[in-house]
C-alpha cells in the first residue's frame, strides 16, 4: 500500500514538466499583457480575454499560414503514403532484377540527414525558380529522404503478409496492381496509419526548410510564423506568441488524446520495426 | 488452410499466371516492369533529392560561392583550410558533443525510469503514459516558445523558484545554463517516444526470470541490472542510435531559444552551418560544414553498429 502511494506520488511529480508547459501556454494566452508576468504567477487567468487571439490574425496573415501548414502536411502525408506503399510493396513482394541492390541504395538515404543536403537543395530549387514556393516543402519529403523510412516500414509490413492471399487473388484473375490495391493496401492499414501519423507530425513541425525556402509572410508555415510576433524592438510579444502557439499545438493534442492508442502504438511500431 | 490445398492453390496460381499470356509478354517480364514502375518515384526522388545534393555538397565545398556578388570559383581545399583555422569550429564541435551526450544520457535514463514505473501493476498507467507522451505531438516550435517564455529572467520557472526563496539565473543568457536548458527542453519534448519503445521492450521480458531471481534473493537493483537491462539491450541500442542521430540535427530549438548564444555556447553544427550559408551567404563554406556533419553522422552510425556486439545481449 505504501509502495503504491509512493509510486503515484513519484509519477505525479514527474508529470509536471510534461503537462505544465502546455497548461501555462494555454492559460497565459488568455491573460491580458499586464497579467502575463504577474507575481506570484496565477495558474488561471484572473480576467480572461481573447485579445491576444485577435492580434494574432491582425499582425500576420495567420489564417493563410495555418492553411499553408495544413494543406502541405496533408499533401505530404498522402504523397508519402502512395510513394512508400508502392515502393515498399515492390521491394517486399515483386521479384525483379536488381531489387536488392536498389533497396540498399534507397535505404542509404536514411544515413544522410536532410541538414547535410540543405545547401545544394536550396541551389537546385533556386535554379528551377521554385524558391519562395511550397514545392520544396512537398516534393522533398514525398520522394526524398523522409519517405525512405516510410518505404522501409511498408516493406517490413508487406514481407510478413501471408502469400496465400495474393495467390488466391491471382487465381481469381486479379493482376499485380489490382492485387496490390484490393488485397495488399487494405491489409496494410495499421502500417499506413503509423506512416501517416509520423509523416503528418514531421511536416507540421518542419522549421529549417521553411525558413530556408520561404521569404514572403503569406507563404510561411506555422512554426515559422510563430516566431514572427515581435514588437518594434524585436522583443517577443509573449501573449500573442502563446496564443498562436496554442492554436498550433492544441488541435493535434486534442486529436492525440482522442486517438492516443493509435498514436502511441503507431509511433512505437515504426521505431520497433527499425 | 491445409498443406495440400495450399500447394494446390500455389500451382493453380502459377498456371493462371502463365496461361492466357503467351509469348514475349510473360509474367516474369511483366513483374520486372511493374517492380521498376512501383519503385520509380522513390528511386527517382532518392537520386534527385538525396544523392545528387550529396554529390553537389562535396563539389560546392571545393568552391568559393558568393551569391550576393554572384561569383563562383574553384578554390580547391581552401574551405577545408578555413575549417581547420576557424576559431569557432572547436567550440561548435564542443557544443554539439555536449548537447548530444547530455541529451542521450538524460533522455535514455529518464525514458527508462518512466518505462519501469509505468510497467508496474498499477491502475491508471495509461493516463500517465498519455501525459508523458503528449509533448511528442505538441508542435516543436510551440513547445520551444513556451519554454523560452518560462525560462526568462522574470519567467515562470524563476517565479516558482522564488516561492521557495531561490533566486534563479537568467537561464538562456548564462553560458552553461543555456546549454542545459536547451537539453532539458528537448528531453521533455521527445522522451515519451523512447519511453514507449522501452515499455514495449519491458513487456517482452518473461516474468519467470524475475520470479526465479527473487527466489534466489536478488534485490530490485540487481534484478534490473542483471535481467532487465540485458534483456532490453537491443532496444537501448536502437533508441540510442535514433537519439544520437536526432541530437546532431537539432536546429529549431536553438534558433528559437538561444540563437546559438550566449557567445557561441549553444551554437551546434547545424545552426552554425545555417548561419554561414543562409545568413552570411558563404555557401561554399556552408557546404564544407555540411561535409563535416555528414562525416560525423556516418562515423557515429558505423561506430554504434560495430559496438552492438559488445553490449547487445541476444537471446540465443
Amino acid at each position: 500500500m505504501r509502495r503504491k502511494t509512493l509510486l503515484y506520488g513519484l509519477l505525479c511529480v514527474l508529470c509536471v514538466p510534461f503537462v505544465f508547459p502546455t497548461w501555462w501556454m494555454a492559460t497565459s494566452s488568455l491573460k491580458p499583457v499586464s497579467e502575463v508576468f504577474a507575481f506570484p504567477p496565477s495558474l488561471w487567468p484572473g480576467r480572461p480575454t481573447l485579445e491576444a487571439y485577435q492580434q494574432v490574425f491582425e499582425l500576420q496573415p495567420f489564417a493563410q499560414q495555418y492553411w499553408n501548414s495544413l494543406y502541405i502536411a496533408v499533401a505530404v502525408t498522402l504523397g508519402t503514403l502512395a510513394v512508400s506503399a508502392l515502393a515498399g510493396y515492390a521491394f517486399a513482394r515483386i521479384r525483379f532484377r536488381g531489387s536488392n541492390v536498389l533497396f540498399v541504395i534507397v535505404l542509404t538515404g536514411l544515413l544522410i540527414p536532410s541538414e547535410v543536403t540543405i545547401v545544394p537543395l536550396f541551389q537546385l530549387f533556386h535554379g528551377w525558380g521554385l524558391t519562395d514556393t511550397h514545392w520544396p516543402l512537398i516534393l522533398v519529403p514525398v520522394v526524398g529522404a523522409p519517405s525512405v523510412l516510410a518505404t522501409f516500414i511498408m516493406r517490413q509490413f508487406f514481407l510478413v503478409l501471408p502469400r496465400e492471399l495474393e495467390e488466391a487473388a491471382a487465381v481469381d484473375g486479379l493482376g499485380r496492381f489490382a492485387t496490390f490495391r484490393r488485397i495488399g493496401l487494405p491489409l496494410a492499414r495499421p502500417a499506413l496509419g503509423a506512416v501517416a501519423i509520423f509523416t503528418f507530425l514531421h511536416s507540421w513541425n518542419l522549421y529549417l526548410e521553411p525558413i530556408v525556402f520561404l521569404s514572403s509572410p503569406e507563404k510561411f508555415t506555422l512554426p515559422q510564423a510563430l516566431t514572427q510576433f515581435v514588437d518594434a524592438y524585436g522583443g517577443p510579444m509573449w501573449n500573442v506568441q502563446l496564443a498562436a502557439a496554442s492554436m498550433t499545438a492544441l488541435p493535434v493534442l486534442v486529436v492525440f488524446v482522442l486517438a492516443q492508442k493509435q498514436f502511441v502504438e503507431g509511433l512505437a511500431h515504426t521505431g520497433l520495426k527499425g | 488452410m491445409t498443406v495440400q490445398s495450399q500447394s494446390q492453390s500455389q500451382s493453380l496460381a502459377r498456371t493462371a499466371r502463365h496461361t492466357g499470356r503467351a509469348g514475349w509478354w510473360t509474367t516474369r517480364r511483366r513483374d520486372h516492369l511493374l517492380g521498376y514502375l512501383f519503385i520509380a518515384p522513390q528511386l527517382a526522388g532518392s537520386l534527385l533529392f538525396v544523392f545528387l545534393p550529396l554529390a553537389l555538397v562535396f563539389y560546392y565545398s571545393l568552391n568559393e560561392w558568393n551569391v550576393l556578388a554572384d561569383t563562383f570559383s574553384f578554390v580547391g581545399a581552401e574551405n577545408y583550410q578555413q575549417l581547420l583555422s576557424d576559431p569557432n569550429v572547436p567550440s561548435v564541435l564542443m557544443a554539439t558533443g555536449f548537447f548530444s551526450i547530455g541529451l542521450v544520457v538524460f533522455n535514455l535514463s529518464l525514458a527508462l525510469l518512466l518505462a519501469v514505473l509505468l510497467n508496474q501493476r498499477l491502475r491508471g498507467t495509461t493516463v500517465f503514459r498519455t501525459l508523458f507522451f503528449s509533448p511528442v505531438v505538441v508542435s516543436l516550435v510551440a513547445w520551444t516558445i513556451v519554454w523560452g517564455f518560462l525560462l526568462q529572467k522574470n519567467g515562470g520557472i524563476n517565479a516558482i523558484l522564488q516561492v521557495f526563496g531561490i533566486e534563479g539565473p537568467n537561464w538562456l543568457r548564462t553560458g552553461t545554463w543555456a546549454m542545459v536548458s536547451v537539453i532539458v527542453v528537448q528531453v521533455f519534448k521527445n522522451v515519451g517516444l523512447n519511453m514507449v519503445l522501452f515499455l514495449a521492450a519491458l513487456q517482452g521480458v518473461p516474468r519467470e526470470l524475475f520470479e526465479a531471481a527473487r527466489l534466489d534473493g536478488a534485490s530490485a537493483w540487481t534484478q534490473f541490472r542483471r535481467i532487465t537491462l540485458p534483456m532490453i539491450s537491443p532496444t537501448v541500442l536502437l533508441t540510442s542510435i535514433i537519439t544520437v542521430a536526432g541530437s546532431l540535427q537539432v536546429f529549431a530549438q536553438i534558433a528559437v531559444l538561444t540563437q546559438g548564444g550566449p557567445g557561441t555556447s549553444t551554437t551546434v553544427l547545424v545552426y552554425y552551418l545555417y548561419q554561414q550559408a543562409f545568413q552570411f551567404h558563404h555557401f561554399g563554406y556552408g557546404a564544407t560544414l555540411s561535409v563535416l556533419l555528414f562525416v560525423i553522422v556516418l562515423a557515429l552510425t558505423l561506430l554504434q553498429w560495430r559496438m552492438r556486439r559488445r553490449w547487445v545481449f541476444h537471446e540465443a
